[in-house]
């Protein structure tokens, strides 16, 4: 049942996708129901990152249909995380307030959730540090201290742990962990299929545009429908 | 060989015992700059924030036009603003002409166009680093036209000091629309190309160092602020 407070499910009928002009997404029927961790696969150049720019509304389809619940704008109660975070410079408390500002949030109530995400990535004694000069994990872990004060319904995560080493990529992992328990739904791209496994209820497998495969993550790591799904995963393994 | 020398150790001597003629002419050479810029920056600040980030129809056409305006020559904004506020113009009932007010509004036509065209792109280029975060976390336009004039503001506090530095050694307007009346709006630049051409030169020395010293002094603090900034900010 469509639920517009909180902008799920995600229904995309027949969308294409083309920034910049150049087409990169085509005919994706997708519908994200609320609670599940989604994990989009596939190759380079496949559609992944655009196409969870699409869900999250900063990529408008250039065909087809997006709703969010009942609405077609994006609604409140989303947030992403990209590969690359992006701080202001500004300390790392700052950070987290502005998005509670852009949010809404007022009161006493914004100095409690800072301290309450800076404490959840493990920052709380970097909070007066300006962002700009953490270290690249501590700067994706900030990223995630502020969509953890936003609470968000869902979590747009662009291959949050590509460019951490792999102790910063399991903490991150764990934080992940911690907000889905919150009952926040994650969708999320990895060229990591080990990460995919860990992190995955289901699949969503993106070849040359298209959406090839949509599995539950154990059945599309062991009998992946696809051929283009079969032979992603072979070359993984290689 | 030898009158330069003495003209430029009277030059000294003006300078170093704060000569009152010469401290009357760079203070008033400081405030008309330092005003029009603070003007300047009111208007070009966020002119150029909203062209950076705004999308809206002759935005392209209006980015060549302010980029062209940075080369406005001095001469013919003396003469438009002349033209403005004479006795027979549209602003002459406000009596500006050869006063320190015609002078600032001169060097705001002339420095704007800089601060706002510079803005645009310093503005601009963080738009391209900022633009999905900010949108993600739900900036509108406004909002994130602000955010990034704050995050910016160290290398905006040097595209204030480039146009402060435009309008205290601009000369041109400033002699059209000022006069060089003494006492009144005779100002560094104009007092240099007077007095040189009257032949009295240590005075002209004397400003030309002291106007050397301000635009040195300007250059070494915007590179003091952004290797500040760099290292206290990121």
């Amino acid at each position: 049942m469509a639920d517009s407070a909180t902008g799920l499910p995600i229904r995309l009928h027949q969308v294409a996708a083309a920034p910049g002009g150049v087409r990169v997404l085509t005919g994706i029927d997708i519908e994200l129901k609320a609670g599940g961790r989604t994990v989009l696969l596939g190759p380079n150049g496949a559609g992944k990152s655009t196409l969870l720019r699409v869900l999250h509304g900063l990529i408008p389809p250039s065909a087809g249909s997006i709703a969010w619940g009942d609405a077609h704008t994006r609604p409140q109660g989303q947030a992403m995380v990209f590969q690359r975070p992006v701080m202001l410079r500004r300390s790392a408390a700052d950070n987290v307030r502005y998005a509670l500002d852009l949010a809404g949030v007022r009161g006493a109530e914004v100095d409690a959730r800072i301290a309450e995400a800076l404490d959840e990535v493990g920052l709380r004694a970097l909070a007066n540090r300006p962002a700009r000069v953490l270290s690249g994990g501590e700067q994706q872990k900030l990223a995630f201290a502020r969509v953890w004060a936003l609470r968000p319904e869902v979590l747009f995560l662009d291959e949050p742990t590509a460019s951490l080493d792999p102790a910063a990529a399991r903490s991150v992992e764990q934080i992940i962990a911690d907000i889905h328990a919150r009952g926040t739904t994650i969708v999320m791209t990895t060229h990591n299929l080990v990460q995919a496994k860990r992190v995955a209820d289901d699949i969503l497998f993106l070849h040359a545009g298209r959406l090839t495969e949509r599995t539950s993550a154990q059945e599309f790591f062991t009998r992946p429908r696809s051929a283009q799904a079969a032979e992603f995963l072979e070359g993984e393994r290689l | 060989m030898g009158a330069l020398s003495e003209s430029l150790v009277l030059a000294a001597g003006l300078v170093t015992h704060f000569d009152a003629h010469l401290v009357d002419i760079v203070l008033l050479s400081l405030r008309v700059s330092f005003t029009a810029t603070l003007i300047a920056a009111v208007i070009g600040l966020p002119l150029g924030a909203a062209i950076a980030v705004g999308r809206f129809a002759g935005r392209p056409a209006l980015i060549v036009m302010l980029n062209a305006m940075m080369g406005l020559p001095p001469v013919v904004v003396g003469l438009v603003v002349y033209l403005l506020l004479s006795r027979a113009g549209p602003l002459g009932t406000f009596g500006l002409l050869f006063t320190p007010g015609a002078m600032i509004i001169a060097q705001t036509i002339l420095i704007t166009p800089i601060i706002a065209a510079l803005t645009r792109q310093i503005v601009a280029d963080a738009w391209g680093e900022y633009r999905e975060q900010l949108t993600s976390l739900g900036a509108g336009t406004l909002r994130a036209a602000m955010t990034l004039l704050w995050d910016t503001r160290f290398s905006l506090a040097t595209v204030m000091l480039a146009g402060f530095g435009r309008a205290i050694a601009e000369v041109g307007a400033v002699m059209i629309v000022g006069g060089n009346i003494a006492g009144v709006t005779r100002v560094m630049t104009t007092t240099i190309a007077l007095e040189t051409s009257k032949g009295d030169l240590p005075l002209a020395l004397a400003l030309g160092l002291v106007l050397i010293a301000i635009v040195v002094l300007l250059n070494a603090l915007a590179q003091l602020t952004r290797e500040w900034a760099k290292a206290r900010f990121g």
